[in-house]
């Protein structure tokens, strides 16, 4: 999420190619440096729809499609 | 009489000359002004427009379909809270309304509201943003629906955390309390509406 832009494609590619996987993980690293929070849009057992907070690339399911990173919370 | 006739009309040519200087002036520098070549900006009156259109698909791509549906119909989404039955919170605290079911009201740029459904009492406003301090776009403000789901991802996602990192305040400080009320009435009206157009599978009953 960009502000002014909305929804921002920064890097697509398949975890199972070793070399789109590795360009995946550096883009997760250089986004949590720049200070944005990660999470992924997921089902819970119960059916419902929430986010997963991701902290390491580790953390990311593999079967994941899409994370979301977005500004870091700041008290208003 | 010409010498005469001659100095007033030089006397009346200086007075004009100081009625009309200015307004030639003016109309000089109007016209300059008018084809003065202005560096082109990249501002585009339809960005906001689009960024806020493409959030608000990201946005239903994500939330439930409930909570879409209340977010297009009503503006904000109820987000139900995960920490009422957190026993250690509650043992802490004598408050009887620890442990009871909350739900927070979330808003495009503006504080979540938590509540309690059943009496709908007005609990705490917490103050969050989300600014990118790289304002790579020239402003720091997401789009309305990025707000939102921001807010959503990371109260369904990591509430304490959040709540940790707001500025918690009295219901009323931001969010008028009547308009709060008002939308929660509006939300009940919205669900029993939608309930009563839902088709109800034979012997089953809709939850909350």
């Amino acid at each position: 999420m960009k502000p002014g832009h909305g929804e921002v494609l920064i890097a697509e590619g398949d975890v199972e190619v070793a070399e789109e996987e590795e360009l995946l993980v550096q883009e997760f690293r250089r986004q949590l440096e720049e200070g944005m929070w990660a999470a992924v849009p997921e089902r819970s057992t119960a059916g419902r729809r929430e986010a997963r907070m991701v902290r390491a690339f580790e953390d990311v399911p593999r079967d994941a499609e899409r994370v979301i990173f977005f500004p870091r919370a700041a008290g208003g | 009489m010409l010498l005469a006739s001659i100095a007033i009309g030089v006397v009346i040519v200086a007075l004009l000359w100081d009625l009309v200087l200015p307004s030639l002036k003016e109309a000089f520098e109007r016209h300059r002004a008018r084809r003065a070549l202005i560096p082109g900006s990249a501002y585009d009156p339809g960005r906001e427009r689009r960024a806020e259109a493409r959030a608000r698909q990201l946005l239903q791509s994500c939330v439930n379909d409930e909570e879409w549906s209340m977010y297009r119909d009503l503006g904000f989404i109820r987000v139900w809270g995960g920490m009422a039955r957190v026993p250690r919170r509650a043992r802490i605290s004598d408050d009887p309304r620890a442990g009871a079911p909350y739900a927070y009201l979330v808003y495009p740029h503006k504080p979540i509201v938590a509540y309690l459904p059943q009496t709908r009492e007005l609990l705490n406003e917490y103050c969050v943003e989300f600014p990118d301090e790289t304002r790579p776009y020239g402003s720091s403000r997401l789009p309305d629906s990025d707000d939102v789901l921001a807010k959503w991802m990371a109260l369904t996602g990591d509430e304490q955390h959040l709540i940790a990192t707001a500025n918690m305040h009295l219901p009323g400080r931001q969010v008028d309390p009547k308009q709060v009320r008002r939308d929660l009435w509006r939300l009940s009206q919205w669900e029993r509406e939608r309930l009563r157009r839902t088709p109800r599978s034979p012997g089953g009953v809709a939850t909350p």
